[in-house]
């Protein structure tokens, strides 16, 4: 009894360790990233390979994500508004969800899935066939050659991807609420418009542009610190996804909060 | 003549375990330097201590006469770059053709325009073999291409010291032999050292000028390989000879 409870609080212990050191870890790579930003000179060719990977790949997931987030959620907000005759509410409500929550948070989550995992799976593949140390062996740095350019690029993908989840979402509200509900579009529109500040809109991007910093950062992380072997690359891929899932999960409450304060006021 | 590179009494533990108990060598300008050893014994930790993937715990490698284990990961780099080494698998970029893989390293120095790389890149597969395999990615090679390709990206910057990793591990004797001949044959015509890691009898006695036997993680012998092959010392002869003893077995 004594002896499992033991095994239990080790064990315990050991992953509060794990979780401290990686969050470390990730720290100090996002702070090398930074350093490598001011201290090299930026590889654009590469950079534009990893948009095209993340942002232009991307754009099918992600639409289609937010096209049915923004049908789905404008068909539940319909069904209980009409119980209150509150249908010409529907579209502020999926417009300002959409902007300040669902758009950032579903796009964000299917880029982690969909690229996050892709990074962390090539980097470990990389690791675990020394093509990282080869990397070091010529005399490349691999943070800057590796981790800087998914950085960038994913920082001006995700908020992109984010607006374009975002359009999408409310546009097809509109196509599920107007022609299928029967709610009066010139109400619709109107109360949209009036109820949708550039404050939404900037909260939605700036969540997109702090999601990706997360999943980047994340990403490269668990890549460049794999488990070893076949089997590792997989675990490790399957980490990635679910830490920065969870990490744009819980840093959603906080940002909405901070991001609430900052745009306070600004229409 | 002058030593390229020198290695001060290096230590390195891993997970608690001495793996390099004081190991001193030094290599000169143009040498072959075999390093031969048991599977485990240290030999590829040595050669990753040499261009700087690991830090002693102890120790020093001192090579064009700088201290490489005093140096940060990016000061490494400079040196690096004087440094050529084969990887046991290749480690070619295997999101990269073939040509795009040996202009890398001419890439990154920057010193070379479009043409001369490419004429680079050309001589350089011609050199191990390999005409005509510029466009093919690494996963379009057999074992021995991608040795070759490898060997073919590690010296196309001209290093001044090569290391081999294992170079002719789970390769058949015809192309092993081969690939023992161009190691020879590029270190002449390149005038490079060569610090090469095998457990192959063979090539160590193919290649050499000098053979170390690394026992128990230091430099236990060294000799030519004809000394190394006659020695009447017990430990040499068990590991040259491949005999093992009762607590050898592999239960």
């Amino acid at each position: 009894m004594i002896r499992a409870l033991e095994h239990s609080l080790a064990a315990a212990g050991r992953r509060t360790l794990g979780a401290v050191g990686a969050a470390g870890g990730i720290t100090l790579l996002l702070a090398n990233i930074l350093r490598c930003l001011a201290r090299y000179p930026v590889r654009w060719k590469l950079v534009a390979q990893q948009l095209y990977l993340i942002g232009v790949k991307s754009q099918f997931v992600v639409l289609t994500t937010g096209a049915f987030v923004g049908a789905v959620f404008a068909a539940q907000v319909h069904f209980q508004f009409v119980r209150v005759g509150m249908q010409s509410a529907v579209g502020p409500t999926v417009s300002v969800a959409m902007c300040r929550e669902l758009g950032p948070v579903f796009c964000c989550l299917l880029l982690a899935g969909r690229v996050g995992a892709a990074m962390a799976a090539e980097l470990s593949s990389m690791k675990n066939t020394e093509q990282l140390d080869a990397l070091r062996a010529l005399g490349v740095y691999p943070v800057e050659y590796l981790a800087v350019p998914r950085f960038l690029a994913m920082l001006v993908s995700a908020p992109i991807l984010t607006g374009l989840a975002l359009v999408v979402g409310i546009a097809c509200g509109y196509l599920i609420s107007v022609p299928m509900l029967g709610v009066d579009g010139a109400y619709y529109w109107d109360n949209t418009i009036r109820f949708t500040g550039m404050r939404d809109v900037g909260i939605g991007l700036s969540k997109g542009f702090l999601f990706g910093i997360i999943i980047a950062v994340i990403s490269c992380y668990k890549g460049f610190n794999p488990q070893p072997g076949t089997a590792g690359v997989g675990r490790t891929t399957t980490e990635a996804v679910v830490i920065s899932s969870l990490a744009i999960l819980v840093s959603d409450f906080f940002f909405t909060f901070i991001l609430n304060s900052l745009f306070l006021g600004r229409a | 003549m002058d030593a390229i590179l020198e290695i001060r009494d290096l230590r390195k533990a891993l997970n608690g375990h001495p793996v390099l108990r004081g190991v001193n060598l030094s290599v000169r300008a143009g040498e072959n330097v075999v390093i031969i050893g048991r599977s485990g014994g240290g030999k590829s930790v040595l050669l990753r201590h040499i261009t700087g993937l690991m830090q002693p715990d102890a120790g020093a490698v001192i090579f064009g006469g700088v201290n490489l284990s005093a140096l940060g990961e990016e000061a490494l780099n400079p040196y690096r770059r004087d440094i050529g080494m084969l990887f046991q698998n290749g480690a070619l970029f295997d999101s990269l053709t073939v040509g795009e893989n040996l202009a890398f390293p001419l890439r990154e120095r920057g010193a070379l325009g479009a043409r001369e790389i490419a004429h680079r890149v050309r001589e350089a597969l011609d050199i191990v073999g390999l005409p005509g395999h510029h466009d093919q990615l690494p996963a379009e090679l057999s074992g021995g291409m991608k040795k070759r390709v490898a060997l073919a990206r590690a010296i196309i910057s001209r290093p001044a010291l090569m290391l081999y990793d294992e170079p002719t591990t789970g390769l058949d004797p015809i192309v092993a032999d081969s690939i023992n001949k161009l190691i020879v044959r590029l270190g002449a015509r390149l005038h490079m050292s060569n610090i090469v890691v095998t457990h192959d009898m063979v090539s160590a006695c193919h290649i050499a000028d000098r053979v170390c036997q690394l026992h128990e993680g230091k430099i236990y012998y060294t000799g030519t390989p004809a000394e190394i092959q006659t020695s009447a010392d017990p430990v040499v002869q068990k590991f040259v000879k491949g005999i093992s003893e009762p607590q050898d077995a592999i239960v």
